[in-house]
């Protein structure tokens, strides 16, 4: 058995919470879960570690406001030194709009990239999309995909187990595209 | 209809209202919203609102033209008034587009429920009005086709950007405030162009919502690094919101000029901002609830709620035109002074008593429960309070220049033709990109609405 796995639909966030959690019981623990909202309580149940989207954000807020910094200090004072006023040539106060905005700009793109990035979006062409019930994954269905990769996997076996949940259908995932 | 003998006798408090009406499911929302996207046959108002904005952008790309062929002679300005429709519809539309921001982000930061079927129209309005709103300045550059040396890069002419400049400071605002709005909006839309997708039913819509969708497919992952994000977007758009009109008030503060040099200016532009957004969001959103039958997903407690910041920003604006005054008088600086006696008296003086009617007392009729149960009554000082911060703008602007120091210099601005052909223009161009908006992408967050369903269900059970 090579495919992707087993997709079991669900009707509602409480069931595939209950499937879950289940699921973890029984010791599987390449599990993929599908809902068309942020169900509460899905990340502790898929034991998912703490998203690093926070840290990418400093980094891009610090790589921003450093450079916007760096730009305007290197500009004024090394590059093209021009008395404004009497003003010093290393006037930071004036520095700071723009720093603050650039610093604001990094942390955005950092966050909407490192977004994509750790989701491995964009993707257009993935497994669960053959399965005909997963159309209404983005509408009012819920579903649990156990991985055909992990250990305790068996077609025959995982399957009954998936139906002795209630699910509402169960697809067999085939292997990714190579 | 069954209402008791005291609940007719004395109307029913709109802040009272859910914010979500009817019985819904997943399923009945998403319907609903992609629906009008995806269903509704074109009817004749819509290819009249289509005609009415489309000759209006028109009328604003042949003024755009003729200004670029002519230069800014065809406009009133000259000296002294060297700034006058362009800068006044600039900061009117930015203000316009900061509210989105504060509506959605900040009311995103407060867990605000009510914000759930708002912020898709509060952000589209964001990115519109922004687009209009930066045009506004290259325009009024006498050059436009160099407004790229705003930019700082290594160039054949070996000069940078003066940093110590607001005009400087305002590229980077408005360029990071464009380009995160678009963030903020795209990012909430992705999950709601996956749900289009898996909706649509020709090939050509599946494909588009599918390329736009990125691929989305709700992975509890992706929701766990989306939901992060998200919130970061939020938490960072919210201080942007408020540097980026500090930035718009320095242009004017950092002048030494009468009436402009003052540290009230950037607190009086932000709330200022508020005030007309939240009148513009009303403006927006109380047509095409009625239009597109959306009185569900957004009820009276959210057309309420909307009016009662308005007020409270309101009587923030009101404050300062007293410390305005106040100020000028206590400073006892004769311009100064002058500068405020000729705002309530001198030849734009009606402008000024407009703002104050339309500002500061016209907004007080949201303190009666009737008119904030009023869609219509809503709509009217939404449009009233749009006119007077535009009149406001173009107040602080005129009054500003007109008598400066040297009564040999001083001179009055009377608006052309391609004066009003901008400011006219610049409202249809945003209509018609509002109106494409609604056409082409789910107005409404489904993916929220679905969430704050489950909420109400679970908490009414």
């Amino acid at each position: 058995m090579s495919g992707y796995g087993l997709l079991a639909e669900f009707d509602s966030p409480d069931a595939l919470l209950a499937a879950v959690r289940a699921a973890r019981e029984a010791g599987y623990r390449q599990l993929e879960a599908f809902a068309p909202f942020a169900v509460e309580g899905l990340d502790e149940a898929l034991q998912l570690p703490r998203s690093r989207v926070p840290l990418l954000a400093l980094l891009g807020g610090i790589a921003g406001a450093g450079g916007g910094f760096f730009l305007q200090w290197y500009s004024a004072v090394v590059d093209f030194p021009i008395n404004s006023g009497g003003r010093p040539l290393d006037s930071w106060p004036a520095f700071v709009p723009a720093m603050v905005e650039l610093g604001i700009l990094g942390a955005s793109l950092a966050a909407f990239a490192g977004m994509l990035l750790l989701n491995g979006l964009p993707r257009l062409r993935h497994p669960v999309f053959e399965a005909a019930p997963f159309a209404r994954a983005s509408r009012d269905r819920f579903f649990l995909c156990i991985r055909g990769a992990d250990p305790r996997f068996d077609a025959q076996r995982t399957h009954a187990w998936l139906q002795q949940r209630a699910a509402l259908s169960i697809t067999v995932l085939p292997a990714e595209a190579p | 209809m069954n209402a008791t003998a005291a609940e007719v006798a004395r109307p029913a408090a709109p802040e009272a209202a859910p914010v979500l009406l009817g019985h819904h499911t997943d399923g009945s929302i998403t319907d609903r919203i992609t629906g009008i996207v995806l269903q509704r046959g074109r009817g004749a108002g819509f290819w009249l609102a289509i005609g009415i904005s489309g000759a209006a952008t028109v009328l604003f790309v042949v003024a755009i033209a003729w200004l670029f062929a002519r230069g800014v002679g065809i406009w009133g300005i000259n000296q002294p008034v060297s700034w006058g429709f362009a800068i006044t519809n600039y900061v009117w539309w930015v203000a316009i587009g900061n509210s989105g921001t504060f509506i959605s982000a900040f009311l995103l930061l407060l867990r605000q429920r009510w914000r759930t079927s708002i912020n898709r129209f509060a952000e589209a309005m964001t990115i519109f009005a922004v687009a209009m709103a930066g045009l506004m300045p290259i325009l009024h550059l006498g050059r436009p086709w160099f407004f790229y040396w705003l930019a700082p890069y290594p160039n054949a002419m070996n000069v940078w950007p003066q940093w110590r400049s607001p005009l400087v400071w305002d590229f980077f605002a408005i360029a990071t405030y464009l380009i995160v709005s678009i963030l903020f909006w795209y990012m909430g839309l992705l999950p709601d162009l996956a749900t289009m997708r898996d909706a649509a039913r020709r090939r050509g819509r599946q494909l588009a919502y599918g390329l736009a969708a990125l691929g989305w497919r709700g992975d509890a992952r992706h929701w766990h690094h989306y939901r992060s994000a998200y919130l970061l977007l939020g938490g960072v758009a919210a201080p942007l919101v408020i540097s980026v009109h500090s930035v718009v008030a320095f242009e004017f503060s950092f002048a030494n000029l009468p009436g402009w040099h003052s540290a009230i200016y950037a607190p009086y532009f932000i709330a200022g901002a508020l005030f007309s957004g939240l009148a513009m969001a009303l403006t927006i959103t109380i047509p095409l609830r009625a239009i597109f039958g959306l009185h569900d997903f957004i009820t009276a407690r959210h057309l309420a709620n909307i009016a009662k910041l308005m007020l409270a920003c309101g009587w923030i604006i009101t404050y300062t035109y007293v410390i305005e005054l106040f100020t000028a008088f206590y400073g006892g600086d004769r311009y100064e002074i002058h500068t405020a006696l000729a705002r309530m008296g001198g030849d734009y003086a009606w402008i000024y008593w407009t703002v104050v009617a339309c500002n500061v007392l016209v907004p007080q009729l949201i303190w009666w429960r009737a008119v904030r149960a009023s869609p219509l009554a809503l709509f009217a000082i939404s449009i009233l309070v749009n006119v007077g911060m535009w009149l406001e703008r173009m107040m602080i602007i005129l009054t500003g220049l007109y008598q400066d120091f040297l009564p040999s210099s001083w001179g009055n601005f009377t608006p052309t033709f391609w004066d009003w052909a901008i400011l006219a223009g610049s409202l249809g161009a945003f209509a018609l990109l509002f109106i494409l908006f609604i056409r082409f992408v789910p107005a409404l967050s489904m993916t929220e609405l679905r969430r704050l369903n489950r909420d109400i269900t679970q908490a009414g059970s």
